[in-house]
């Protein structure tokens, strides 16, 4: 018991790092997640190539090389200071999700019945309208648990950035088990409880949105 | 721009000889996951609240907890455990973290291909004084496995991706070389980018093909949906 209430404070340290970074790259991932979706749908060939091109390459290569190509490769290639770690930690995973996650946007408002639009259509709406007041409703509601799942996913994540010397969690666990060897068991099994206690609400939210996703949706 | 070509020159046949403990480390890691994931799914189906309760927790701590912390787990904690701890070679910790973490996927993978086959497959079997060996052998694993083969396909590519993780362990695949190669250089810019586009190469194809063969199974489920509905059978 005395080893625990050592460990825990240590890692407490790094809570408002993983949430940091976490809240980023998720805002971030649910931004370009959308951009690429809806590119990838437009009549635009050059755009619909380039966003392509992008989702393919970033669901073709893991985080962890991507992450360090932001980290260690970019600023030697274009002779530029990203500035911080934080910045390429949060882009990597940004990007890397916002790809995958462009697929379920894209699939979702694919998913959207026919006949909707037919109907806005039919009133005589616009693209624009169309997308806003009639198909977008609709397919977010069906995005929602996919969009759960992968936050769960983008935390899970967020450890990698202990990599590039990001002071979360993992990185307090790390620095006190090279201390102090014979603690390790009782620290990596406290990093996987905070890490497992992050995930609860989101795994309960993700829930939610599965019953919310069902109601008021016209999917082929 | 500043690129060197003769380090990229330099570093590719390098890496290119870390690509085969890459690739042997997925299909060892996917071998695990795929036998484990059995074992999670047969747990989840004994039909004991409690057993029933603990094991959807069990996994459902493994499948949210990052995989990295995993297996820093297996490689520095589990040998300082008093009792149980063993000491295990690089290698075979990422078997097991990488592994473990991606069986509890795999089990839902199966639990969903089970729970595809319809209700009245279940009751025809019970009607026909099938054994439990049969009934799976003959009716229901025959229906279950064919929509689950293009998601444990897109599994290996998942976890193709996720092997690197095991380089911070010191598994020399192609992002171990290329970091090291890159510490000895000062630069890691050719050696990232070989790694990048050799993870593109292979995953991509791969990725394709998966899609493919995920078209090729729907189109033969609709098309038997389709047949059935047309006989005017009850499905």
């Amino acid at each position: 018991m005395n080893t625990i209430t050592e460990v825990f404070p240590v890692l407490l340290k790094g809570m408002n790092i993983t949430i940091i970074v976490l809240v980023l790259s998720a805002a971030l991932g649910y931004l370009f997640a959308f951009i690429a979706g809806l590119c990838r749908l437009s009549n635009n060939v050059f755009l619909r190539k380039f966003t392509g091109v992008y989702v393919e390459v970033f669901r073709g290569t893991s985080l962890i090389v991507q992450l360090f190509w932001f980290y260690y490769a970019i600023p030697m290639l274009f002779n530029i200071n990203l500035g911080n770690d934080l910045l390429a930690g949060v882009l990597a995973i940004a990007l890397n999700y916002g790809a995958y996650m462009s697929e379920v946007v894209r699939g979702s408002i694919l998913s959207v019945a026919n006949g909707q639009t037919e109907a806005a259509t039919a009133l005589n709406m616009n693209r624009f309208q169309k997308m806003r007041l009639v198909i977008l409703p609709q397919a977010i509601k069906m995005m929602l648990p996919e969009f759960g799942n992968y936050l769960i996913q983008m935390l899970k994540a967020t450890s990698l950035v202990s990599l590039i010397g990001m002071t979360d969690i993992l990185y307090h666990g790390n620095l006190l088990r090279s201390s102090e060897l014979s603690m390790a068991p009782t620290i990596y099994f406290l990093v996987l409880v905070f890490y497992f206690i992050l995930a609860l609400p989101l795994i309960f939210l993700t829930r939610k949105m599965e019953s919310i996703s069902k109601k008021g949706v016209a999917s082929q | 721009m500043n690129w060197k070509w003769d380090l990229f020159f330099d570093a590719f046949p390098l890496i290119l000889e870390g690509l085969s403990i890459t690739v042997a480390l997925t299909i060892a890691c996917y071998l695990f996951a795929l036998i484990f994931g059995f074992a999670w799914t047969f747990l989840r189906r004994i039909p004991i609240k409690i057993v029933h309760w603990t094991v959807t927790w069990v996994m459902e701590f493994i499948r949210s907890t990052p995989p990295l912390v995993q297996l820093f787990f297996i490689y520095y904690a589990w040998p300082m455990i008093p009792g149980i701890g063993v000491s295990l070679p690089a290698f075979l910790s990422a078997v097991l973290g990488i592994g473990l973490h991606y069986s509890t996927y795999i089990g839902e993978v199966y639990r969903s291909g089970i729970e595809s086959v319809n209700k009245g497959q279940w009751e025809a079997s019970k009607a026909l004084n099938f054994s439990t060996i049969q009934k799976w052998r003959k009716i229901i694993l025959p229906q279950a496995v064919p929509p689950t083969i293009p998601m444990l396909g897109n599994y290996l590519i998942i976890m193709f991706k996720e092997v690197p993780l095991a380089a911070t362990i010191g598994v020399t695949g192609m992002l171990h070389i290329a970091n090291e190669f890159g510490a000895q250089h000062f630069r890691y810019l050719e050696s990232l980018t070989i790694v990048a586009i050799l993870f593109l190469v292979l995953s991509y194809p791969s990725a394709i093909m998966i899609r493919k063969l995920e078209q090729k199974i729907n189109r033969r489920f609709d098309k038997d949906e389709a047949l059935q509905e047309s006989k005017g059978a009850v499905v």
